[in-house]
């Protein structure tokens, strides 16, 4: 591993069960990754390395440049300044399933593959992500959870060495989102492509990756490895000694709008202040 | 207070119980007007209320469409007509086809292209019927040309804004699946603009039976436009009539055409698919 990368993990080592990390070769080398949208820096200056396999989640708050960091390693997006290394068995899925509504399920997962045997594989992914009795139905038909599992099997049929996920479960509805968090850890074990997983959802981010990274201010401020016990917990001392880090990370208060708690034992005047405006006052009654 | 229940009840259950006679009579109900007036228009006839030089009557009309059936006169004409429509449609749409793909999947098509088109389109294309008398004379040409002019510009307008308006963030996730560009084209592109383009197309059938119309009167000797062009010399409005008929009958066909075809090729839109 260069030095730079070295460096760079100063933080800790992700440690994974079945081989260490820094055994591994990386599959994504960022180095001084900078983009800029005609205003200040999104990305600036950015590096990353992402080891074969490892399952890194990518938190950030809106407009942090989390997607944009997403599009450049998908090639979506150019990366005007800096260096990046990205293997070219990538796939991405999208917020939205993004499936062609004129091509039936399996033809949408075998889309640009070639051969013979495209259906047999579009059928198999199909299946392991549970819509075997789908495969000759049309994108519209499908709901919110099928067409997103479908957009799933056509990232995994292509056999990926890094699967890049765009918040991939923001827009489903609460039970499907939680079978949908199971189903990319399952096949994330059975495959063991490497992933990076775009969210907003810290909970996600822990229950999912071996890594937690925070962007802010265009570059990674936090980079942590997670290594509690699967399948995890919510519930967990350490799950939300965790939790509490990466919200503060975020820049959020974990008990900000969270009405049944107490008021936080730390100082927080802002808070203080909105609570005297909500209770009303004694002299005005 | 007890007794007015009652009657509600019974005017309840008398309506009821006649629920499926009111439907069927409703489904008919949209049929007795025009009946009415072709009834009508009749009695007026017969009694001579309705001169048979300005309009002849429903039956002598029935019997003159028979007669131009048997004795294979409508059908010569109406294959003619189809002739020059089919003729002018596919030199028409084909064009139309080729220069909103030119215009639509490239910019610098659509600089060569659009903005001429666009200027084209502005003129009422039936203000052309002099000249081309004058550049393609008076046979079979003008008549076919005019009906490709008419339906060039439904398709081209409406392909070209189908292609621009494909959801781009589809072409974004085809295109990291690994499609080329050509592949690009045919398998997301031109699906995509297929909806729209069709609407194009039912415009262009409509402007094409127009423009076979007006062609068709420019001197003919044959064709339904013909037929009534000569009718009309002598003053037989019987087969004029007859003619009419035969246009509306061949623009409901066209029509129907359009949506067997979309049934088939946009099966997998919802409409189409819970039918």
């Amino acid at each position: 591993m260069p030095l730079s990368a070295a460096l760079h993990r100063t933080t800790a080592e992700p440690v994974e069960a079945a081989r260490p990390a820094h055994e591994r070769p990386d599959v994504v080398r960022i180095r001084g990754l900078t983009r800029s949208f005609g205003g200040p820096n999104i990305l600036d200056g950015l590096d990353l390395d992402i080891p074969d396999g490892a399952f890194v989640a990518l938190l950030g708050r809106s407009g942090s440049g989390k997607s944009t960091l997403l599009r450049t390693l998908a090639g979506l997006d150019p990366a005007p300044a800096g260096t990046v290394t990205v293997p070219s068995e990538r796939t991405v899925v999208f917020q939205e399933p993004r499936l062609l509504p004129w091509k039936s399920v399996w033809r949408n997962v075998a889309l640009g593959l070639g051969g013979r045997d495209a259906r047999d594989r579009a059928v198999a992914a199909l299946q392991e992500v549970g819509l075997s009795h789908r495969v000759d139905a049309w994108p519209l038909t499908l709901s919110g959870g099928e067409a997103q599992r479908t957009a799933l099997a056509r990232a995994l049929v292509r056999e990926p060495r890094l699967l890049l996920l765009d918040e991939p479960f923001a827009s489903l509805d609460a039970l499907t989102r939680m079978k949908m968090q199971g189903l990319v850890g399952s096949l994330w074990q059975a495959h063991r492509p490497a992933v990076l997983l775009v969210t907003h959802d810290v909970d996600e981010a822990l229950l999912l990756a071996d890594r937690v990274l925070v962007l802010a201010d265009g570059r990674i401020a936090t980079d942590i490895p997670i290594t509690l016990d699967r399948p995890r917990r919510h519930g967990d001392p350490g799950f939300i000694r965790l939790r509490a880090k990466l919200l503060a990370d975020l820049g959020v208060d974990e008990f900000e709008g969270d009405f049944t708690a107490q008021a936080p034992a730390r100082p927080a005047a802002g808070r203080a202040a909105s609570a005297g405006v909500a209770v009303p006052s004694p002299a005005g009654a | 207070m007890s007794w007015q229940q009652d009657t509600a009840l019974a005017t309840l259950s008398l309506s009821q119980a006649s629920g499926a006679v009111t439907a069927r009579i409703d489904r008919f109900r949209r049929f007795i007007p025009p009946l009415v007036i072709i009834l009508l228009w009749q009695a007026g006839s017969s009694a001579g209320f309705i001169p048979a030089r300005s309009i002849a009557s429903p039956a002598t009309i029935i019997v003159t469409f028979w007669s131009l059936l048997a004795s294979g006169e409508l059908l010569q004409h109406l294959l003619v007509s189809l002739g020059r429509v089919t003729a002018g449609l596919v030199i028409g749409v084909s064009t139309g086809t080729v220069l909103a793909l030119v215009a639509g999947l490239s910019r610098r098509g659509e600089d060569l292209v659009d903005a001429t088109m666009q200027m084209l389109r502005t003129l009422p294309f039936l203000a052309l019927v002099p000249l081309f008398i004058l550049w393609f004379g008076i046979g079979e040409t003008p008549k076919i040309a005019l009906v490709a002019l008419g339906s060039a510009f439904p398709i081209y307008l409406t392909l070209f804004a189908g292609i621009r308006s494909v959801d781009a963030k589809l072409v974004e996730a085809a295109s990291v699946f690994g499609l080329s560009q050509s592949e690009l084209v045919r398998q997301v592109i031109l699906p995509g603009a297929l909806p729209s383009a069709l609407v194009g197309f039912r415009y262009s059938l409509g402007t094409a039976w127009l423009s076979l119309v007006i062609g068709e009167q420019i001197n003919a000797s044959s064709g339904i436009g013909y037929l009534v062009m000569t009718a009309r010399d002598f003053l037989r409005t019987d087969i004029i009539f007859v003619g009419l008929i035969v246009y509306a009958l061949l623009g409901l066909g066209a029509d129907q055409l359009v949506r067997i075809i979309e049934r088939s090729v946009l099966r997998w839109r919802p409409s189409f698919v819970k039918a």
